[in-house]
């Protein structure tokens, strides 16, 4: 644990060939050399570097790692709502490799209107979280075998963890009736 | 009466025909007879041995499972949602409530996360404490995993058991934190409360009695004939298939893979003990049995390390902008006074910055995903639990075996929904 003071320590870059946060990862210089144009931007974030990837290359990047760098686990996928930012999802990928025992996060920005090709084909166990993602995102994914609300009931109207969704509320009033 | 009809059929199909069936539906013969007709059930929400609100849709060719489909979502409760609206301090009675048999296992992963983007240090009593602590915590969620599983197959005895093990880590907790169950005892800084007068007595006592405990369940049921028949050579499952869908923790330990952030990713001096990740290749239930037990006795090893060489200091660390004063320094000191004020009404800020702390959990793999856009409020908490990856794999497991293996199958999972639905 390093002790670092006050100041934002996410350092942003524009990406050139590789940004310089990222330019000593091997996955990340595995990726460019693999797939160039895939690594749109990267943060260094506080346990490490955070590539983000152009949403078109995701499945193809994963796949890649799956296969080269032995990145053989997904261990999650999940979202962060950045509303009112533009574009307004960040949808995060943290891969797990058991033999060198470490660890990647990918992430893919994407707008509210635009979709995601589904890891599924890639990693059976994508399968439920991006199922999450979409319940409680809306974030949807192309060629999907099943993509259902999981957690909220069928019925349900809105995605709740998106930021424009209240904390509370019912949705039907006493006053109503 | 439909069902009527067909037991008598499988009798008689000739004189089946004279009695006549209300529902008026015809089915053709072999349907008729019970042969080749598949039924659907529904095994829970509310079914014992799912141990909280789980279905699975189970479709049936007699006792046989042909196909298994997990529901979960039951006990969505949005605690994520609800982060995003509590100070960073808030948050910790938060996580109690996600695994509520690993509540300082939860405590300490998210704990650990904020303090990785805060930049703090925790002095070593600390670490050490928060290690026995979780620990002990994980000797009782195995105990209360052991307890049920037994009590599935059939065997009532064990509960009785090892829920008198587990009271006395519960009163181990209560004495720490004055709570039983949701300690809130780890907090992002340090511990919640001194350690109580007497606990180095009270542990080593707790202690004593789990490990003679451990060994009693062993003569109970290893080599127990029942037990061993129940429960070895089923819920087998391709180790690629597997981590394909996200298997962690025991369970995946017990099909060969050496996977434990206890010690790939050492966290609060868990490098500095002396202890082993227990693997088995059987890849069955009863190879899971063997794991945890194991896994317990390496817990107690743990435990019994940390109350020879506690290290002396403090139980908190020094960041005055993060942990709250202490009460008589804030009673007395005008500085510790308004850092107190300060924290309490507006929290502290965080760097904007974001992180994926990973710890074991008794389930397997638990970790936290924290965004933190630097204000005192997180913008997004994820909950990575073990539970969710493990019960992917549920339908894939129970395909093919018997309904009536299909709850030690379940048992060995050793899910826990508040995990699953968060």
């Amino acid at each position: 644990m390093s002790s670092a003071g006050w100041e934002s320590r996410e350092t942003k870059q524009r990406a050139s060939v590789l940004p310089e946060a990222v330019a000593q990862d091997p996955a990340a210089i595995t990726i460019e050399q693999q797939i160039p144009e895939a690594i749109v931007d990267a943060v260094a974030a506080a346990d490490g570097p955070v590539l983000f990837i152009s949403a078109s290359q995701i499945v193809n990047v994963c796949r890649m790692l799956k296969e080269t760098s032995r990145f053989e686990r997904l261990s999650a996928v999940t979202a962060v709502d950045w509303w009112p930012r533009e574009p307004r999802f960040e949808v995060v990928y943290l891969l797990h490799s058991v033999v060198h025992k470490d660890r990647l996060r990918l992430s893919v920005r994407i707008d509210e209107d635009e979709e995601l090709d589904s890891l599924c084909g890639v990693w059976r166990g994508a399968n439920w979280y991006e199922r999450e993602v979409f319940d409680l995102f809306g974030v949807r994914f192309r060629n999907h075998p099943n993509l259902e609300r999981i957690m909220m009931p069928v019925d349900w109207e809105g995605h709740p963890l998106r930021k424009d969704y209240p904390i509370h509320g019912h949705r039907y009033s006493y006053r109503e009736e | 009466m439909k069902e009527g009809n067909a037991h008598v059929a499988s009798l008689d199909a000739e004189h089946e025909l004279a009695i006549e069936d209300p529902s008026g539906i015809e089915l053709p013969l072999e349907q008729q007879t019970g042969r080749g007709r598949r039924m659907t059930l529904n095994m829970g929400p509310q079914h014992p041995s799912t141990h909280g609100v789980l279905r699975v849709v189970l479709e049936l060719d007699g006792e046989k499972i042909l196909k298994a489909r997990p529901e979960v979502g039951y006990l969505h409760t949005g605690i994520e949602k609800q982060f995003e609206v509590k100070k960073y301090q808030q948050g910790v009675p938060l996580t109690d409530r996600v695994d509520y048999l690993a509540n300082l296992n939860n405590n300490l992963c998210y704990a650990l996360a904020v303090e990785k983007l805060l930049g703090i240090e925790i002095p070593p009593m600390a670490q050490w404490m928060r290690v026995m602590l979780s620990e002990l915590q994980r000797l009782s969620s195995h105990l209360v995993w052991l307890g049920t599983h037994a009590m599935d197959v059939g065997a009532m005895t064990v509960y009785f058991y090892t829920f008198r093990e587990r009271e006395e880590i519960l009163k181990v907790f209560e004495m720490f934190s004055g709570q039983r169950m949701m300690t809130s005892y780890i907090r992002i800084g340090g511990l919640a409360l001194e350690p109580p007068r007497g606990w180095h007595k009270a542990v080593a006592r707790t202690i004593e009695k789990v490990a003679t405990g451990i060994e009693e369940y062993h003569h109970l049921l290893s080599s127990n004939p029942i037990w061993v028949n129940r429960t070895k050579g089923i819920g087998m499952m391709p180790v690629k298939a597997m981590i394909d869908l996200g298997v962690t923790g025991p369970m995946l330990r017990a099909a060969g893979v050496n996977m434990d952030a206890r010690k790939d990713s050492p966290h609060s001096s868990y490098d500095k003990f002396d202890f082993e990740v227990p693997v088995r290749t059987a890849n069955d239930v009863y190879a899971r049995y063997e794991v945890r037990i194991e896994e317990m006795r390496q817990s107690v090893r743990i435990v019994r390390q940390a109350l020879e060489g506690m290290p002396e200091g403090d139980w908190r660390a020094d960041a005055p902008h993060v942990v709250l004063p202490e009460r008589e320094k804030m009673k007395t000191q005008m500085e510790s006074l308004i850092y107190h004020f300060k924290i309490v009404t507006e929290g502290f800020r965080v760097p904007a910055s974001s992180v994926y702390q990973v710890t074991e959990s008794p389930r397997g793999e638990l970790a936290y995903y924290v965004v933190s856009d630097g204000t005192a409020n997180p913008h997004r908490v994820f909950m990575r639990t073990p539970s969710f990856g493990n019960l992917q794999a549920l339908g894939a497991m129970l395909e093919g075996i018997l309904l009536s293996d299909a709850i030690p199958v379940m048992a060995s999972l050793d899910f826990v929904l508040g995990d699953t639905d968060r």
